[in-house]
């Protein structure tokens, strides 16, 4: 059994139809990744497992279990969480802060979680009693899946982390992001910048104007024709 | 000494109905800071507080009826939310504010309902209502406690949105109300909270402010409510501090006006929306306003 399962989802964007019948998988452990242009419906995908935005139709399980159009915080006390697009930390909140919010329905002790954070990421550890806002746009992205992971995911999805960041800084995203798989958890990646998300995923899924077009290994992909003419520039 | 007893008396009814200012302007502020609405019907929920003490404390003793009157204004204010504003969250933010004045108008009407329009007398509460001499000046009890236990209040107040969970969460949703919800945070409880703290501290407001002024008509909520609602925009809408300071220098500075002397007293309430424009011309945000006013 897939640890998530999206069957034929349907999701309207206003009056426009941005998913239009998808169908896909994500096995436990795995690095998936959905790349496409903009507007091809990937956030949208995400809003919806999350909870945020309500599908018109299909069907999403989560470990077998039902999770369509639940609330948001149902969805995040099951083991799903997301990193929004843009990062979307919390300015005024200290870094500290920032890492508890994370961890807001969990009602035991997160000394060992914000030790396991700091370990990750020792520059947080360094901003503590800093106000999120002041920090970086990579610090700020790496808080964001900090905080993310205080909710201590089984499946973490990432909504554009490389977006607006500096090459060097992306490289050290990604090698966070295999790090967490490593140790057990689940990505779902989105991503514009289709080249690094293939070198890293198990399983990719290409998205065009809300439908699946093309499923592969990360590699595949990355060697497919189709999918180098239009997203990856050679 | 001579100065001093002149003057002493309009300078503590000023803090003193700073005071009671400052309790109606949390809710005011706190709601906008949330909801970027600005609830007309909280100077009414004030009212009706008033209206509640009265009919109650007819029927019951004090002990009772004031933990009464509180709660009972609590949940109407949490009623209001729930009915009028929570349907409405997704709508644009103009559908909630005629929302708002509707509310403001039905409570009202209510209250012309019930009284037929006649002024009700509040009742005395013993021991605040008595009268206490400060030197050659004589005042009131409930105009000493009413700064001391507005500030008691607002320190507690302050900790609980700075140190407690529920704190943290209300910083996060009147921040982003998305992200919040990715983090697992209810937002509909944690408004509704924020409707249940601002109708607690505006009963608490009226207690006081009542004392002092021993009748209740429909239309009492209304200048208090909109004098709150100054103060808040004065300190900058959205920082309980600021609409503290504000409520605290609007309640002094009209009283001052009050001095006969200077014989201004019919341009008191003139004095406050003066001081708004001022504020605003010079500092558009208040004085303790977060430079970005608009919800990102």
């Amino acid at each position: 059994m897939p640890l998530l399962k999206i069957s034929d989802l349907k999701v309207n964007y206003g009056a426009i139809e941005a998913v239009k019948g998808i169908s896909f998988e994500v096995p436990e452990k795995s690095i998936v990744t959905l790349i496409g242009a903009n507007g091809a419906g990937k956030s949208t995908t995400l809003r919806t497992i999350a909870g945020l935005v309500k599908p018109v139709s299909g069907t999403i399980e989560f470990k077998g279990e039902d999770i369509t159009a639940k609330d948001p915080a149902l969805i995040v006390s099951r083991g799903i969480t997301l990193v929004p697009e843009g990062r979307k930390i919390f300015p005024d909140l200290t870094v500290l802060e920032n890492l508890k919010i994370g961890a807001y329905l969990r009602k035991d002790n997160l000394d060992d979680d914000l030790n396991w954070i700091y370990d990750l990421f020792p520059r947080l550890k360094e901003r503590t009693w800093q106000m999120g806002g002041t920090l970086s746009g990579g610090e700020q992205q790496m808080l964001a899946v900090a905080r993310a992971l205080m909710s201590r995911p089984k499946l973490m999805m990432m909504d554009e982390p490389s977006l607006g960041l500096a090459p060097m800084i992306v490289r050290d995203i990604f090698d966070i992001i295999r790090e967490i798989n490593r140790q057990g958890i689940t990505i779902l990646l989105i991503e514009q910048n289709a080249n690094m998300a293939l070198q890293t995923a198990d399983i990719g899924y290409v998205l065009e104007t809300g439908r699946i077009t093309l499923t592969g290994s990360g590699k595949d992909l990355l060697t497919n024709e189709a999918v180098k003419a239009a997203y990856l520039g050679t | 000494m001579e100065f001093i007893n002149t003057y002493l008396p309009y300078i503590l009814a000023g803090i003193s109905v700073g005071g009671q200012y400052a309790l109606i302007a949390i809710g005011y502020t706190m709601v906008y800071g949330i909801l970027r609405l600005i609830n007309f019907a909280h100077g009414d929920i004030f009212m009706a507080a008033g209206f509640m003490m009265v009919y109650l404390s007819a029927s019951m003793p004090l002990y009772i009826s004031i933990p009464l009157v509180i709660i009972l204004t609590v949940i109407l204010g949490f009623l209001v939310e729930r009915i009028a504003y929570r349907p409405l969250r997704t709508a644009p933010r103009m559908s909630i504010m005629i929302s708002a004045i509707g509310v403001s108008y039905l409570l009202q009407n209510c209250a012309w309902y019930l009284t037929s329009g006649l002024p009700k007398q509040y009742p005395k509460i013993p021991w605040i209502s008595a009268s206490v001499s400060i030197g050659a000046s004589t005042t009131t009890v409930v105009t000493l406690i009413t700064p001391i236990l507005t500030i008691v209040l607002i320190v507690a107040l302050v900790l609980l949105i700075k140190h407690t969970k529920i704190g943290m969460a209300m910083r996060a949703v009147s921040r982003d109300f998305e992200t919040s919800q990715c983090m697992g945070i209810k937002i509909n409880s944690v408004i509704g909270i924020t409707f249940i703290i601002g109708s607690f501290l505006a009963a608490i407001g009226s207690l006081l402010y009542f004392t002092n002024y021993s009748t209740v008509t429909p239309i009492s909520g209304a200048m208090p409510g909109l004098k709150a609602f100054v103060a808040a925009v004065f300190g900058g809408i959205g920082s309980v501090p600021g609409a503290v300071v504000g409520a605290f220098l609007i309640g002094i500075c009209e009283n001052i006006l009050k001095i006969k002397e200077l014989d201004m007293t019919t341009f008191s309430d003139a004095f406050t929306f003066a001081l708004l424009i001022i504020i605003l011309i010079a500092k558009p945000t208040g004085l303790f306003g977060e430079k970005i006013t608009d919800k990102v």
